[in-house]
């Protein structure tokens, strides 16, 4: 068997998956046909609040093709639960399909099922619903105030969870002490995710043996698997198969369990007949979970060395109508402990209020969290550069946590202890790449000319890999947060990898086959990755919160460990020599100092499955699992430095420049990495200047197609400079950190930043988000009244 | 013309160098034709306003969305999908580009990416970066940022100059 001694882990290696993709011969959710299959659509809500008086559905039934409709009465089934309690948290009920009362615009009422997708169209049109329409409320804040609207009755205020971390009284004192303080109130405005392939589902239940084979777009079919079967359908896990194929794009909103599919499941069994949904895109719109949507008070206090001294947040975050799968840990644990940044600060005191309104739920959307308290920090940053004359490169220089990679973590104020940082260099770096001392030399001048160039710094943490599992539920979760990986070796040397990580586009398949051809010393052709189908996979948490390299990746090392372990065993055995004498390299395993000495992998892994001259006591066979469990997060973090010129007659901005330099620790692919920071920097550049999901003040949707919502487009993009410094993280055994979010958490507020620092001659403080032609150029225009 | 409730009619057109005829509902869009009825699931549907492009293909030259066409308007066309454009086993140089410049990740847009740069070189032989950035306006990604799907295209027109 051929061997190779070339090291993969590092090198921009062509990923395996592309040649199906680039010839349309992917599987996606929507792709999967199967025999007798009928097709459902939904009934939605048109209101943000309303009883349900009644639900006429014999029309319906009677149209052609149509073969059944189910309301909330039909489908008895449990409500959608939700995984992360926080303490005290007033969690509502939230039912499959509306039962009694719709609470926001596009809520699930009823299912048609028919055979064909135009006929169950047909049929949803012609359901026909009595609302009673209620007042409704739509913005975090508004919700609770007392004269608000209340989705539910038992959650006063509509506030679900109020939630605090920090000192309070060390924060209170550095304020009192504080030679400056500035202060701004912040808005983060509601995303909506957008993944390009909607979500879609197809259940098939098998009569003969009890089976459910759910296929859905999921980021983690296991997680699906358990929430589905142990609390909304009430079945052994072991009848559910959940297979998530290729799925386009996820960003988080792929990780939770919605309606659609729940809804689905039980109508297979019920009629007999597998069933496919696939969401309209204004589907998408309506019941995909949105993200961000925090209205913010920020406070920051500096002492006369324009050193920060204390931070005080105060938070409104709009969770929607229920709680989504995870919605109370991204404004809790996934923002306030990111509220140290960089920085050394003494004191931060932040709370949160959890907010139930009249609009779809809101949970993990790319960054989660982190991009909130990243835009509240950097955003301050600047502001107090601003208030300070001082530059905001050099505010941040004063404020940076001293390098620290020894091993010894840095505790913050609030909960994080940063396994490992180096902060200068990236952002020397970045200034470096956007040539930043002359920028800011040409500036006046420029503006002198007419022209209106900004430049924004944003110097970010992140932290992925969520964990250890014990923390985890220490802090409210209701499930682990580890990885499974599982290695098996056939009788001809060629490996299987199976892993409990899912990729939606983030390219397992070759990083995970490099990783594994690197351990064993064989070509990567003799490698498989095999992912998204619980029928094959040891039980997995699946993808999100960038953690598959750092966790998944390191459950295959263990494997792989472990395989190499019992491999040296039957390769001394063979060899008659001792274990300690053999070495391991090009796919082989030699007795020191006599080369000639060896038995290849091919010959090892034979040898396991033949049995016939194994260690005694040996069981036959090469395969092996793992469940890797993190002993902290991963601290990625960088500088990004954006230039931009604001056109004051029209309002808009060209972006000039975009530089980034992450740490991510060490880079099993760089191809890969920089293609993941390229698409979270147009996300985030999108948050910064285009995209917000708005509601009327009542709950309706407004921005409810890609008409009204702007996703970035390549014409207003530019191409990006990339750039990295090396730390590898001391936590894992890879010294790799996550990589799929750093790009969205650090391009808003450079964006912003960039913006606002080009309206400066105008007098222009701030300005929320997106920052749109048309506020901009209000801005101006007022700025020109004054 | 008024086209009565509930009939069907017929439709026959070339895909992929292949005839296929059948009877269709009027209101059958074209993307779904493709997909559901001849089954070629290459070409994806990704909106309902014709922003995303995810179902661009190559109608009688022309790059199109085939959700924005009735199934009825294409009889008599000549369709190439993505299915149909590596011949022989051999990629096309703009698939061959996407592959080797990284210019997908999840692959859902990517077939609409491809048929839409294929018309976008026709036009432009040599394009700059802001003329295939303007092309590709009606194309959305979500994971790349557009930066490697430019390479992409960049690469495979250096590719395609120097075969001819």
């Amino acid at each position: 068997m051929a061997t190779t001694e070339e090291r993969l882990f590092g090198k921009a290696i062509k990923r395996r998956e592309d040649p199906r993709f680039i010839t349309g011969r992917g599987t996606y959710v929507d792709d999967v046909k199967l025999p007798g299959m009928t097709y459902a659509a939904f009934v939605r809500s048109p209101h943000a609040h309303a009883k349900i008086k009644s639900i006429d559905a014999a029309t319906a039934k009677k149209m052609p093709g149509v073969l059944a409709v189910y309301t909330g009465q039909d489908v008895k089934v449990g409500g959608l639960p939700c995984g992360w309690l926080l303490p005290g948290i007033k969690v509502p009920v939230r039912p499959a399909l509306a039962q009694g009362k719709a609470r926001y615009v596009g809520e699930p009422v009823a299912i048609v099922i028919a055979e064909s997708a135009y006929a169950a169209k047909d049929g949803a049109e012609a359901v026909k619903v009595a609302y009673e329409a209620l007042p409704g409320v739509s913005d975090g804040k508004r919700a609770h105030q007392k004269a608000a609207p209340q989705l539910f009755d038992e959650i006063p205020s509509n506030e679900c969870f109020y939630w605090t971390i920090g000192d309070k009284a060390a924060t209170e004192a550095a304020f009192k002490s504080a030679a400056t303080v500035v202060s701004q109130p912040l808005l983060n405005q509601r995303l909506i995710p957008n993944a390009i392939e909607p979500r879609a589902c197809v259940a098939s239940h098998s009569a003969a043996t009890g089976e459910l084979t759910l296929w859905v777009t999921s980021q983690n079919p296991h997680v699906h698997r358990l929430l589905m079967a142990a609390f909304v359908l009430a079945i052994p896990e072991t009848k559910m198969r959940v297979i998530s194929p290729d799925v386009g794009g996820g960003f988080g909103s792929k990780i939770f369990v919605y309606n659609e599919e729940v809804v689905v499941s039980w109508a297979a069994k019920a009629l007999g007949r597998p069933v496919k949904w696939t969401a309209e895109r204004r589907e998408s719109f309506l019941n995909d979970a949105h993200g961000r949507d925090h209205v913010t008070e920020a406070e920051m206090a500096l002492d006369r060395d324009g050193k920060v001294t204390g931070l005080r947040v105060k938070t409104h975050a709009n969770l929607g109508a229920y709680l989504s799968t995870f919605a109370p840990l991204i404004p809790s644990y996934l923002y306030g402990p990111l509220l140290s940044g960089v920085y050394k600060i003494p004191a931060i005191f932040c709370e949160v209020w959890g907010m139930l309104t009249n609009t779809a739920p809101v949970d993990a959307y790319r960054g989660a969290g982190r991009p909130e308290a990243t835009y509240v920090l950097e955003r301050m940053m600047d502001r107090a550069a601003r208030q300070l004359k001082l530059d905001p490169a050099e505010l941040r220089r004063r404020n940076f946590i001293p390098k620290f990679t020894d091993g010894t973590p840095y505790q913050t104020p609030v909960a994080f202890a940063y396994d490992s940082g180096n902060y200068e260099p990236a952002l020397k770096r970045a200034l470096e790449l956007s040539g930043y001392e002359q920028l800011r030399r040409e500036q006046t001048p420029s503006r002198g000319k007419g022209r209106y160039i900004g430049i924004g710094i944003s110097t970010y943490i992140e932290a992925c890999g969520p964990a250890p599992s014990a923390v985890a539920g220490a802090l409210g979760a209701q499930a682990g947060l580890w990885e499974s990986g599982q290695v098996r070796v056939d009788p001809s040397g060629t490996v299987t990898v199976f892993t409990g990580s899912h990729s939606h586009g983030q390219g397992h398949e070759t990083t995970f086959a490099q990783l594994a051809a690197d351990e064993l010393g064989i070509p990567m052709e003799q490698v498989e990755v095999v992912h998204g189908d619980t029928a094959r996979i040891p039980f997995g948490m699946g993808t999100y919160g960038s953690r598959s390299a750092c966790v998944g990746g390191s459950a295959i090392v263990k494997c792989l460990d472990k395989i190499k372990e019992k491999g040296r065993k039957i390769a001394a055995h063979l060899l008659e020599a001792n274990e300690q004498d053999l070495i391991f390299g090009g796919g082989a395993w030699s007795v020191k100092g006599s080369p000639d000495k060896k038995k290849a992998w091919g010959e090892v892994a034979l040898m396991a499955y033949l049995a016939h001259n194994i260690p005694q006591g040996m069981e036959p066979g090469l395969e092996a699992t793992s469940f890797y469990d993190p002993v902290n997060f991963t601290f990625p973090f960088g500088a990004h430095v954006a230039v931009v010129e604001v056109d004051p007659e029209t309002g808009s901005v060209k972006i000039l420049k975009y530089v980034a330099v992450d740490d991510v620790g060490k880079v099993i692919n760089p191809m890969i990495v920089d293609g993941m920071v390229h698409g979270g920097i147009a996300q985030g550049i999108g948050q910064a200047l285009w995209e917000h999901g708005v509601y009327a003040e009542d709950g309706q949707l407004l921005s409810g197609t890609m008409m009204d919502y702007a996703l970035p487009k390549a014409d207003a993009l530019p191409s990006f400079v990339t750039d990295r410094t090396v730390t590898p993280s001391p936590i894992n055994p890879l010294g790799v950190k996550g990589a799929g979010e750093t790009g969205t958490i650090a391009s808003t507020p450079a964006i912003a930043n960039a913006v606002i620092d080009a309206l400066a001659p105008f007098g222009v403080t701030h300005l929320d988000m997106p920052l749109t032609p048309n506020k901009i150029w209000k801005a101006v225009a007022a700025a020109k009244k004054r | 013309m008024k086209v009565p409730v509930n009939v069907k009619l017929p439709v026959k057109m070339t895909i992929n160098g292949q005839s296929v005829s059948h009877e269709v509902e009027p209101r059958l869009l074209l993307v779904h034709y493709i997909r559901e009825v001849v089954g070629l699931t290459g070409t994806h549907v990704g909106c309902d306003t014709s922003q995303c492009g995810a179902c661009t293909i190559s109608l009688n030259g022309q790059a199109v969305k085939a959700c924005n066409m009735f199934t009825v308007q294409a009889d008599g066309a000549k369709i190439t999908t993505i299915e149909g454009l590596a011949k022989n086993g051999e990629l096309h140089p703009i698939q061959q580009g996407f592959w080797e410049k990284h210019g997908l990740q999840c692959g859902f847009c990517t077939p609409g990416m491809i048929m839409a740069a294929q018309q976008l070189l026709q036009r432009y032989p040599k394009p700059t970066e802001e003329q295939i950035r303007h092309q590709l306006e009606g194309n959305l990604c979500r994971c790349t940022g557009y930066h490697n799907i430019v390479k992409a295209i960049q690469w495979a027109a250096e590719h395609m100059a120097g075969k001819k």
